[in-house]
């Protein structure tokens, strides 16, 4: 038997006042990925009809970058990986 | 060469490449699968050795390669302790899912007839792919596009650039085959969408 080995809490006030706070997923544009591909990728990971993976897809295209989905910590590390999978550039940031 | 289409009754998605064009893109995606294996968890100098020995678990910092850079972006641009975090536990799964994505492009064009070596004139070797299958290979192409682009230094709008070089030019032939790598990319995700 062994004793509990005493932990430092990891979480500190200031994350837990700020975990109600909703995290977002950014796609950036890049010069390589297609109009189509990106499209293809909001309709089938997030499920998103067609109409609205275009719209954030054009942002991404115009604007530089699109917010396409908001949720918990884990949620949107998910989905960034789930980005990354896919080729697209995605980073992860608290809902301004 | 006319890209992906859907078969109207069977539903696969189907293509006929020439043995140049399916022995280019095993190529292609056999440097992808050398690349994503080779270029290990970059060496972490910033702990003691015994620690960096025990530590199985993954990557933490930016891989050195703008290719693998690129393939697996940082997560947290503005927090590195945790982009390293989310990098240990993500980029070692990310690459076996590349590396394996690559092979599978490998294995159906091999399955369909293609040589180890490619001798013979006038081959043809026709794909069938069913959904997933396509799926993988149509996720594939990006991390192949995006490594040719890395390599090559594409930007937005930079097209005039890549056509006012010579033809001779390697990096226009490189160019090339990247546009060819995105044509088939875009018949593919149409053939996906039909």
């Amino acid at each position: 038997m062994s004793a509990p080995v005493e932990v430092e809490p990891t979480i500190t006030p200031d994350e837990i006042t700020l975990t109600a706070k909703p995290w977002v997923t950014i796609v950036w544009n890049d010069p390589v990925n297609l109009m189509s591909y990106v499209t293809y990728v909001f309709q089938k990971y997030f499920g998103y009809p067609k109409k609205k993976a275009e719209k954030l897809m054009m942002e991404v295209h115009e604007d530089g970058k699109s917010v396409v989905s908001s949720g918990t910590r884990e949620a949107m590390e998910r989905d960034v990986q789930a980005m990354h999978e896919y080729g697209l550039w995605a980073t992860m940031d608290r809902q301004e | 060469m006319s890209g992906f289409h859907r078969h109207r009754r069977s539903k696969l998605v189907i293509a006929n490449f020439t043995g140049f064009e399916a022995d280019l893109l095993r190529s292609l995606a056999s440097q992808l699968v050398e690349l994503l294996r080779n270029e290990a968890a970059v060496p972490r100098d910033d702990i003691d050795p015994l620690e960096a020995m025990l530590d199985f678990s993954g990557p933490t910092q930016e891989p050195e390669d703008p290719v693998l850079a690129r393939l697996f972006p940082t997560a947290y641009p503005a927090d590195d302790e945790a982009a390293s975090e989310f990098r240990r536990f993500t980029e070692g799964s990310l690459r076996d899912g590349k590396a394996n994505a690559a092979i599978t492009i490998i294995d159906a064009l091999e399955e369909a007839g293609l040589p180890p070596e490619l001798t013979e004139d006038g081959l043809m070797i026709d794909v069938e792919l069913d959904v997933p299958t396509a799926e993988t290979w149509m996720r594939s192409f990006t991390d192949l596009r995006l490594a040719l682009a890395t390599r090559l230094e594409i930007e937005e709008g930079d097209e005039d650039y890549w056509h006012a070089l010579p033809d001779d030019d390697p990096r226009a032939q490189a160019h090339d085959i990247y546009e060819w790598v995105g044509y088939l990319q875009e018949t593919l995700v149409l053939a996906l969408t039909d």
